[in-house]
């Protein structure tokens, strides 16, 4: 097991790679903690495979060095790694057993039969297959190979760390949350370092300790589920963690207030005069019809979602989100929204921008 | 898949019947008559029972054109199978050069039966020939047309030349359909190259080298042509194959009750043979996707 | 790459292997006779193209071109006609008898054509169809229609059964729907199966040496023929060999794309 840093990365699949848009990794430094749960979060084609495959070493990166501790194990092939990795369709070795292949990469590395008996033993009861154990792979559903490739991932103890590269596709919604657990309950118990890519915001957030959100071949935010939540430091991660997302609107900034379309938004902090282009995002979470003062919106549709209604509205002229508690009975006069200021967060470019030091009101 | 039961489907394969009943069933029913009559010419027949059979199973004539058959398709199986495999393994995966290698590759595989005779007569001649040249100015005593040996030697290698790529290709066909993360995961487990060929790329090829091999028994077990150019079945009878022996018996003594009867058993071998291949195949597909 | 390295050398020494036969032939039919029996020179010292004048002037020669890709066509255009309502059927029916019926059909492609000669001669012959390119056509359909039910059945199969049962819904006919909707569809696998007939069909001498004479005589049979005239013309003889493997080059040539699937006969 070792800490993991990334040094200077950026990978390009052109020979040639000259302006930024040919790499479809930017360069990045960055350090996976011995024995974190990661999750790295990103639409399709945001590079998150890309970096995983660097890591693991089935892609060599053309610019930078991969560390393992101390080692640069950048030029080193993917064996001597000593990492797992289970794949988004299952990968299993048709012709063996249940058994072989769970035994395989063990097998492989030369490790004694009681020893390989125990742990196969130990994964077949974890993935629920004790049964099978002697049936060939090939006649299995999708799932249970894919239960059978998470098994071949976790039955060596000693590896630097398992990647998962949304592993849980082609499984059942109802397997999807049990082996989710399990994942979890394995980390807690073995302290191995995990990488778990996913495009699934539910899967990221409830199985990592630090999610790494992806965009356009930038690593955009790391950071607690929470973090990520209040405090998004892309427009990207605002949009895309939270159902509906973040609400972004272009605005003015001025010290502690935002300017919208003549309207003024109070801000909970002030901050130096933006530059570039400015917008302030506010999750429907933290919004409020009211009756009273506000900014004008026009209602389109409530959907009942159970445990709140999500309300689809106009504002000016922008589609605009709101989250009301179930139960508050929405009136016809209820035409403004107000957000709760301390939660506003201010975006100059699509970046974060912070409160200026002191600014606090 | 599930498929209807419906027996108008009959329809669909009547114009399938028509034509393989009219250039199959009503030739075999010829050959069937011969095999049972004996005649003095003049096309009087009488009839002769299973005469011709017993003949010919008790013939010395028939027992060593098999054997040489056997031998031989044996010999080319054994070799081009593997070696098809082997060759397939190394191909460029694509690109350029896998356009490159699979033209060429499939280029003896449209040449006429006798033009790959002719070629190889051509080339293994002592006097014009660039490998009996080659063979014979470094010292090697190579003559296939006097040799049993060296004419084996010369047939079999043509038959490798001219058919390996079928072997080849299907092979490549398979390996092509195996998604790369099977290859990644073999790397990440510390597979051996031996034990990424055994447990991935064997078992799916499997399907393709079944009809790969059952192609190539049918076609080396009535190999005619390529021998005939080449060798005309000598020296002396050792390339006789079984066709060659047959057209000799039907066309050149117009023997035709032993002609027609050795047919018929020449056709059952095959037969049963690839009656055993075409079930362990159906056998196999259905296990697939059970 | 070590391995890059060393498949680049098994390719090459395999591919030497196959054209090196290839080349002589080549080599052969630039030559003359003359230089052919009395030296022995790795390229041609005169550079003739006499034997190709030769074959290219002389009916007798390049009608036998001509007849050979006359039954050729014809058979792969009657093979695929006949073979595609049966594929489709074999495919998506059970009928009574259908695994005998497709078994029988395959041992027809395993059938030694020697056995088949002399009754076909004798069949074409009282039928009147002797030395006819539609005889060689329909004695090339005992391999290749089996073959091709083979092939296209393969590829039907990959297609989903849902895709019928719309169309029918939608209100298209057996026909229209097959043709319409269901070709384009297997587009691939007919060109395969196409592809297949026609390399069995043009490949094959026996047969079609068997059932023509005169009129419809094959370039392969053309070729038997005048070896065993007075003589060895071997340069005539080469030149006529490197002219029919263009055909089959030129076939090769379209069909590269698909070769690496369509080998696999859609059962991959």
């Amino acid at each position: 097991m070792a800490q993991i840093t990334l040094k200077n990365l950026a990978h390009s699949y052109l020979p040639n790679p000259q302006a930024e848009a040919d790499f479809a990794l930017k360069e990045m430094d960055h350090v996976w903690q011995d024995g974190g749960a990661y999750a790295l979060l990103g639409s399709s084609g945001c590079g998150k495979t890309t970096l995983l495959n660097i890591i693991s070493g089935i892609v060599r990166p053309s610019h930078g060095r991969v560390l393992f501790g101390a080692r640069d194990v950048t030029d080193e092939e993917t064996a001597a790694r000593n990492i797992a990795q289970v794949f988004q369709f299952p990968v299993v070795y048709d012709t063996m057993t249940v058994r072989e292949n769970l035994a395989f990469p063990l097998r492989n590395r030369g490790m004694d039969a009681a020893y390989i008996a125990a742990r196969v033993a130990h994964i077949a009861q974890m993935i629920g297959m004790e049964d099978r154990l002697n049936r060939k792979a090939r006649g299995l559903t999708a799932d249970a190979k894919q239960k059978i490739s998470l098994g071949r991932g976790m039955v060596r103890e000693d590896v630097n760390a398992i990647l998962f590269d949304e592993p849980l596709t082609v499984i059942d919604p109802h397997m999807k949350w049990e082996l989710r657990t399990q994942l979890k309950q394995l980390h807690r118990q073995l302290g191995h370092t995990m990488i778990y890519v996913t495009h699934d915001q539910t899967e990221a957030l409830t199985f990592a300790d630090k999610v790494v959100v992806m965009y356009d071949g930038r690593v955009v935010q790391i950071g607690t589920p929470e973090e990520l939540f209040e405090t998004p430091a892309h427009t990207f991660v605002g949009y895309f963690i939270g159902s509906p997302g973040m609400n972004l609107m272009e605005a003015k900034i001025t010290g502690n207030r935002a300017h919208l379309n003549g309207c003024e938004v109070p801000l909970g902090t002030s901050y130096a005069p933006v530059a570039g282009r400015s917008q302030i995002g506010i999750r429907p979470e933290y919004c409020s019809l009211t009756s009273g003062a506000g900014l004008p919106v026009t209602l389109r549709r409530v959907e009942d979602v159970g445990r709140h209604r999500i309300i689809r509205a106009d504002l000016f002229g922008q589609a605009f989100n709101l989250i009301a508690p179930e139960g508050m009975a929405i009136d016809a006069d209820m035409t403004r929204v107000v957000f709760a200021p301390d939660k506003i967060n201010v975006f100059a470019d699509d970046w974060r921008v912070a409160a200026q030091a002191g600014g606090a009101v | 898949m599930d498929k209807t039961q419906n027996n108008k489907a009959w329809f669909l394969v009547l114009p399938v019947l028509v034509i393989v009943a009219f250039s199959a069933v009503i030739p075999l029913m010829t050959v069937v008559n011969y095999s049972v009559n004996d005649t003095f010419g003049e096309n009087e027949f009488f009839w002769n029972g299973l005469g011709w059979f017993e003949d010919m199973i008790a013939s010395d004539r028939m027992h060593s054109a098999l054997g040489r058959q056997v031998l031989f398709s044996a010999i080319i199986l054994a070799i081009e199978v593997p070696l098809g495999i082997f060759i397939a393994l190394h191909m460029p995966k694509k690109g350029f050069w896998a356009s490159f290698c699979l033209v060429l590759m499939a280029l003896p595989l449209l040449i006429p039966f006798n033009v790959v005779g002719t070629i190889w007569q051509i080339f293994g001649r002592v006097d014009i020939g660039l490998l009996g040249h080659g063979l014979a100015s470094i010292g090697v005593d190579y003559n296939y047309t006097n040799d049993a040996l060296d004419a084996w030697i010369t047939i079999i290698v043509m038959d490798v030349w001219h058919w390996t790529s079928l072997v080849a290709l299907l092979c490549y066909a398979g390996l092509q359909s195996i998604p790369q993360a099977y290859y990644q995961a073999a790397r990440i487990d510390q597979a051996s190259r031996w034990s990424v060929f055994r447990f991935i790329e064997l078992p799916k090829m499997s399907g393709v080298l079944l009809i790969a091999v059952l192609l190539r028994f049918m076609d080396s077990f009535m190999i005619y042509t390529e021998p005939f150019v080449v060798t005309g079945g000598g020296p002396g009878n050792s390339t006789t194959f079984l066709s060659i022996d047959l057209v000799k018996m039907a066309v050149g003594q117009f023997d035709l009750g032993p002609a027609a009867a050795f047919s018929i058993m020449y056709f059952l071998v095959i037969l049963l043979v690839s009656w055993v291949f075409y079930t362990v195949m159906t056998t196999l597909d259905n296990a697939e996707t059970k | 790459m070590m391995r890059a390295r060393s498949s680049a050398i098994v390719m090459t020494v395999y591919l030497l292997f196959l054209l090196i036969p290839i080349y002589w032939l080549i080599n052969m039919s630039l030559k003359t006779n003359t230089e052919i029996t009395s030296t022995f020179t790795l390229i041609p010292a005169t550079l003739t193209f006499a034997n190709y004048v030769t074959i290219l002037t002389d009916p007798s020669w390049y009608m036998g071109y001509v007849n050979s890709l006359i039954y050729v066509v014809l058979n792969t255009l009657i093979s695929i006609t006949v073979a595609l309502p049966a594929a489709y059927a074999f495919s998506r029916y059970s009928f009574m008898g259908d695994k005998h019926l497709f078994f029988w059909l395959l041992t027809n492609r395993m059938s030694p054509p020697a056995v088949f000669a002399l009754p076909f001669f004798q069949l074409y012959s009282s039928v009147g169809l002797f030395d006819t390119h539609i005889a060689v056509a329909l004695a090339h359909c005992l391999f290749n229609v089996p073959l091709a039910v083979w092939i296209l059945e393969g590829f039907m199969r990959g297609v989903p059964k849902e895709i019928d049962e719309t169309a029918y819904i939608d209100g298209y006919g057996f026909g229209r729907f097959f043709v319409r909707i269901f070709m384009p569809l297997i587009a691939s696998g007919i060109g395969v199966a196409a592809f297949f007939c026609f390399m069995f069909s043009w490949v094959e001498l026996l047969l079609s040496r068997t059932l023509t004479s005169v009129y419809a005589k094959s370039i392969a049979s053309t070729m038997t023929r005048t070896v065993s005239a007075s003589g060895m013309d071997w340069g005539v003889l080469a030149a006529a060999g490197v002219l029919t493997i263009i055909p089959g080059a030129l076939v090769i040539y379209f069909v590269r794309n698909y070769i690496a699937k369509g080998f696999a006969l859609g059962r991959v």
